[in-house]
């Protein structure tokens, strides 16, 4: 079994010292703009932020990955290859990208620097991670988050580059990189600007009787009686209505967190050769105890122990969690 | 004519395509883009359609699985991407590994969000474009500019409810307590997509086994004008119930320039659609949203 790397979320400057400090083999991130999948306000890094950054991580030999994984609208392109052109020369280890203009202008400008294919390229055959594995040299793909264990254990034998998987954290319903939900209510597009469900356009309204609405846009997503509490209006977490369900039910998924804490020997059994932490928007505080949990499980599977499951599963206690697509075709 | 996104029986798709080779379209795309269950349901009808389709001077182009996981969906792509009689449109990039040297169009499932990945792909065997309905009007008119310097040609959705989200989960089945795997083809109840509206009762998406759509339909016909003038070649009318022979003779009217576009706006609204018409995402604006009406 090959040692696998885990690779943190790092949203700013001190969630990636918080990250290394806690035991990260790699951390992601990226810059303020439309450039990567989390453009949220407050989060990312400015240039020289990540210069230091950069710096500061490879000091304990963490690697850093760049996230430029949009898909740059006409006449756009410009601001990603200067993002590339800019990663390129603060040394980072390689790139996450999902679009083909992207990481063709990668492969031939950066031929030295590592592709990685993100998770919002939605490759999800070994026919089509190939191709870019020809195309681009991509060392790397991230899977969507569809497949079980034993379908992600053949494409490893079926593809010539490593397997990242997700293993914690939010968990969308849709395909990455093939949603515009968001963009449908608010104008902001999840693929053009990386934007999900932005903050500027939420809205908690309560009623009389002490309900919560929770609203994106012009839109209820979701409403919340007084011993509930409410969560973040994400489209695919929402609650609705349709004839053929009786009363209003979540029709793409409940409000609940990825944990494949218990799948974890398994996933590396399987071939997956980088775990990856969802969470760019998190606290430093959750950072450091998931990262931190994690190190400890992976290090236990690799030196033949059990790992503390209890660690990671006290993780999201208080919240609902699933497998998702990992554990069982029935989550299908 | 856009490929059937929903799950219509055999017999419904048959009727809907000798009507369609009688109405003004140019192109008809066939095949089941959404769903690998559905596919073979209509399997065997495809040689009588294409043929008849043919012979009514249509170009019949073979549309492919928008998600590809399983090996029978693998193999269904392995297997259209041999077809030498019809040209191909794609929407995984599954399909590009087979393609070597084979010119293919793009269908708008594929992210082609700019010039840099047009130009990539025109350079290895693309020859039409498809554009994603997300596309404002300015990335649209630099990318027909783009294609028509590639010699390729590009297409933009006009009509019908606009694909929104695809997922490895069902949710027709889910709406009905089952699973996919045990789905029994509950969508084929809803031949324009199952509603789902928010809990105050606003009408919102529409679902389609693992897509989901706007409730609200798409409608360009206000801006074909610009998109001709930009060089989009190809107006894509996606199938639903209401009478989309009528609906493809008032694109085609407002084309050639027999209609006003105002007037063809009034005869759409005269088919009584129950969804409300929005143009947002080409102006650049929430997609839900209908501007200049």
């Amino acid at each position: 079994m090959i040692r696998p790397e885990l690779v943190c979320p790092a949203g700013t400057p001190s969630a990636m010292r918080t990250a290394v400090d806690a035991g990260a083999d790699a951390v992601y991130c990226g810059f303020q703009n439309a450039t990567n999948a989390r453009n949220f306000p407050g989060l990312n890094f400015t240039v020289p932020e990540l210069e230091r950054a950069v710096a500061n991580a490879h000091v304990g030999g963490t690697k850093v990955l760049l996230a430029l994984n949009t898909f740059p609208p006409a006449g756009k392109v410009d601001l990603w290859k200067e993002a590339a052109d800019t990663g390129a020369r603060l040394g980072v280890d390689a790139f996450i990208v999902a679009d083909i203009g992207v990481a063709d202008y990668i492969a031939r400008k950066h031929p030295d620097i590592r592709l990685h294919l993100s998770v919002q390229a939605a490759a999800s055959t070994p026919e089509s991670i190939r191709y870019y594995c020809r195309e681009f040299n991509v060392k790397r793909v991230v899977l969507p988050r569809i497949l079980t264990v034993p379908e992600i254990k053949q494409m490893a034998d079926e593809i010539p580059c490593e397997i990242e998987t997700f293993i914690f954290g939010n968990h969308g319903l849709m395909v990455e990189g093939r949603c515009s939900l968001t963009n449908y209510i608010t104008g902001l597009s999840t693929n053009m600007d990386g934007v999900c469900s932005p903050a500027a356009q939420v809205e908690y309204i309560k009623d009389d009787a002490g309900n919560l609405s929770t609203r994106l846009g012009e839109y209820t997503i979701d409403c919340f009686s007084c011993n509930e509490s409410a969560g973040y209006p994400t489209i695919c977490k929402g609650r609705y209505l349709t004839p053929a369900h009786d009363g209003p039910y979540y029709a793409f998924e409940e409000p609940i967190s990825l944990n494949l804490s218990t799948l974890l020997p398994d996933l590396m059994k399987a071939g997956v050769t980088a775990l990856k932490i969802e969470g760019r928007q998190r606290s430093k505080a959750y950072v450091k105890s998931v990262v931190s949990a994690y190190r400890k499980a992976v290090d236990s599977i690799m030196a033949g122990q059990d790992p503390q499951i209890s660690d990671l599963l006290a993780l999201t206690e208080g919240q609902k969690e699933t497998q998702g697509a990992f554990k069982s075709k029935t989550w299908r | 004519m856009a490929p059937i996104l929903f799950h219509w029986s055999a017999e419904d798709k048959l009727a809907f395509y000798h009507r369609i080779a009688d109405a003004p379209v140019d192109d008809v795309y066939l095949g089941e883009v959404v769903c690998s269950k559905r596919a073979p349901f209509f399997e065997k009808h495809y040689d009588e359609v294409a043929d008849a389709l043919t012979k009514a001077g249509k170009q019949v182009v073979f549309s492919t699985l928008a998600e590809v996981m399983l090996k029978r969906e693998r193999h269904m792509i392995a297997g259209f991407c041999a077809l030498e009689d019809f040209p191909l449109e794609i929407n995984d990039s599954a399909a590009l590994w087979h393609l070597n040297d084979k010119f293919y169009r793009v269908g708008p499932l594929m992210n082609v969000y700019n010039e840099d990945t047009m130009a990539y792909l025109a350079a290895r065997g693309a020859v039409h474009f498809s554009l994603p309905p997300e596309l404002p009007r300015d990335s649209v008119a630099i990318l027909a500019a783009k294609a028509k310097e590639l010699g390729a040609t590009t297409e933009v959705q006009v009509f019908g409810r606009l694909s929104l989200a695809l997922s490895a989960r069902c949710y027709h089945a889910r709406a009905h307590g089952r699973i996919k795997d045990n789905c029994q083809f509950v969508c084929e109840q809803d031949p324009d997509g199952m509603p789902l509206n928010t809990l105050d009762n606003q009408e919102f998406l529409s679902v389609n086994g693992i897509q989901t759509l706007s409730h609200s339909y798409l409608n360009l016909i206000g801006e074909l004008q610009d998109l001709q003038d930009m060089g989009v070649t190809h107006f894509r009318l996606s199938p639903h119930t209401v009478d989309m022979v009528a609906v493809a003779e008032i694109f085609r009217a407002v084309l050639d320039g027999e209609t006003n576009a105002k007037d063809g706006r009034a005869q759409l609204d005269a088919l009584d659609i129950p969804a409300p018409f929005v143009n947002g995402f080409w102006h650049g604006q929430a997609g839900h949203r209908m501007i200049g009406a």
